[in-house]
């Protein structure tokens, strides 16, 4: 068990060091990143003043160093434009994605899981047919689309929803629905899959033939077994929906770091951008990481196998 | 071994080439220029006949023919997908090909980065990439494919793992196959199917990954149509016109689902369980 753990700690590592050099590379794939972190319009001696202070001057090498040094001090540098730390602007917006991603993952868990089992065990049924569709649609509706409509909709026509803002909990009910719609019918095929794999074990056919009624059979026991692959699940779509929030909050106005991000992109303040990006990154990986865990702790063959 | 078409997919496959149809004889179908303004058209309805023209879907907020702009978007969609799919499934398949073929070094080497690229969420890399390299649609089609590709080498890895150990692979080496010819010629067939039903599901994904670039305006560049940028100019124009939201979303909302349900009826013909073993 604790070699297991040392090894998947030892890969999350591995991951967030190269997820920090594809961002170090990618921030320099225009030639030269100075021009991505001033103002519009500033004059040629003011770039070449910048490019000298920010030490893009340097050779390759030693701003690789200097940059993983200043990462390992949690120093995300000074946004040019807003002339404050990064790390102090995008800690301000962070509390609002995490509202967002966790109404998301509630709408995903309360719709998804319960219709996943309802596919499963009415298995082959007019209500599985439905609720394939509702989960299909939901697979294929981009955020932005079902966003608007909804603005549309319940904003505008019903006028029961603010269209835009986070002022209430009531403005965090059409973001956290259109983010979470994806989500859901992850959850909702693998809640399936995993109760249907379940429902053919030896142990449900025992149950059942002790007299237990089908659905007694899944509450008490499929429900238990079927669970683990789906709380793994649950770890890994927190990261999809951080990154999906760029979309979504930035139809909805909804201030939190993936609308900081688009921002920061048309204020040419990609300081920030990089450190939503490797922030997110981050999460996902350490999201990554919970969720063997949890598989680990949940289930005892994983920690005899290896 | 033969399986009888449902009536439902013919449906969708039917969708998919109408689709591919209107993409490709915009020239034809669009009885507008797609890029010209009106200021006396602004904003019109679905339905709008004016000095003997008619607008079968309105305007937008530039008097510019919607259907045009739709037709001309479904190009937009289909082709940066479809390169940029290409893109992905041929840098993918090289490496996982090179990975289940050399395993030891070059396999941890090459399946390491993988794990890592799929540490960073898709959307973001790209959001990323195409805002430091600035828009163009090369630029667009390259940056797709390059942040997606770890998903082919995954599968490609395994599968190539699979099928070099098969006793025919071992009489071509013995046979004095070169490697890449063995690769190519006698791997890459038995690989096909899986990374098909990849690229399927990838497509969709690309479709839906452009449509959000240049929603945020950093995908397609204004005044050329793509059926995201349409929507983002349409969220200004919301409540006085519908139209220009909901036929754009609409066609990407079917075309999606289109390409995800012929995904999941691929992958269902070309799953080994299905089709049995040897």
């Amino acid at each position: 068990m604790t070699g297991h753990l040392a090894g998947r700690f030892g890969q999350a590592l591995v991951a967030c060091f190269g997820v920090l050099t594809i961002v170090f590379f990618v921030m320099r794939l225009s030639g030269d990143p100075t021009l991505l972190l001033v103002p519009e319009g500033a004059s040629a001696e003011q770039i070449a003043a910048l490019r000298h202070e920010l030490g893009f001057d340097r050779p390759m090498l030693v701003q690789y160093v200097a940059y993983l040094g200043d990462l390992a001090r949690f120093d995300l540098g000074e946004s040019l434009v807003q002339r404050a730390p990064v790390a102090g602007i995008v800690a301000e917006r962070i509390p609002y994605t995490v509202a967002l991603a966790l109404g998301a993952l509630l709408v995903a868990l309360g719709i998804g899981i319960p219709s996943g089992i309802a596919m499963a065990v009415w298995r082959g049924t007019v209500v599985e047919r439905a609720l394939a569709a509702i989960v299909l649609a939901g697979q294929s509706l981009p955020t932005f689309w079902s966003g608007i409509l909804m603005i549309l909709f319940f904003g505008v026509y019903l006028g029961w929803l603010p269209t835009s803002g986070a002022d209430s909990l009531a403005s965090l009910v059409m973001p956290a629905v259109a983010l979470g719609a994806l989500t859901m019918s992850t959850f909702a095929r693998m809640t399936r899959i995993s109760v249907l794999d379940e429902l053919s074990r030896d142990y449900v056919a025992a149950a059942r033939a002790r007299g237990l009624s089908r659905m007694a059979a899944v509450g008490r026991h499929v429900l238990r077994n079927a669970a683990i692959p789906v709380v793994t699940i649950a770890a890994l779509e927190v990261g999809n929906l951080l990154a999906g929030a760029v979309i979504v909050e930035t139809v909805f106005a909804w201030p939190g770091i993936g609308q900081l991000a688009i921002q920061s992109i048309a204020a040419r303040d990609f300081l920030v951008v990089q450190a939503v990006v490797l922030f997110v990154s981050i999460v996902y990986i350490a999201m990554n990481l919970l969720a063997d865990l949890a598989y680990a702790a949940i289930d005892p063959r994983i920690r005899l196998e290896r | 071994m033969t399986r009888r078409i449902s009536p439902g997919m013919w449906l969708i496959l039917a969708l998919l080439a109408g689709f591919v149809v209107a993409a490709l004889g915009a020239d034809a179908f669009a009885t507008h220029d797609p890029l010209r303004q009106s200021l006396l058209l602004r904003l019109r309805p679905p339905g709008t006949l004016q000095a003997g023209r008619s607008f079968l879907l309105g305007t937008d907020d530039l008097g510019r023919d919607l259907l045009a702009r739709i037709l001309y978007g479904a190009r937009a969609s289909l082709l940066v997908a479809a390169l940029s799919v290409s893109v992905s499934l041929v840098v993918g398949t090289t490496l996982g090909l090179l990975a289940g073929w050399f395993r030891g070094w070059t396999a941890v080497l090459i399946m390491r980065f993988v794990d890592t690229m799929l540490s960073i969420p898709a959307i973001l890399l790209a959001v990323l990439t195409v805002a430091v390299l600035g828009p163009g649609f090369l630029k667009l089609v390259m940056v797709l494919g390059l942040t997606r590709w770890p998903r082919y080498t995954r599968v490609a890895y395994a599968q190539t793992l699979q099928v070099a150990t098969l006793p025919y692979i071992r009489a071509a080496e013995m046979a004095g196959c070169s490697a890449p010819r063995l690769l190519l010629r006698h791997i890459l067939p038995n690989i096909a199917g899986p990374l098909m039903v990849v690229a399927t599901s990838e497509f969709g994904l690309m479709i839906l990954f452009e449509a959000g670039l240049s929603f945020l305006g950093l995908g397609i560049q204004p005044p050329y149509p793509s059926w995201g940028s349409i929507m983002s100019a349409g969220r200004a124009y919301v409540a006085r016109a519908w139209w220009l939201t909901v036929f754009p979303g609409a066609c990407l909302f079917v075309l999606v689902l289109c390409v995800n349900v012929f995904g999941d009826w691929l992958r269902d013909r070309v799953d080994p369980r299905s089709r049995g073993r040897g």
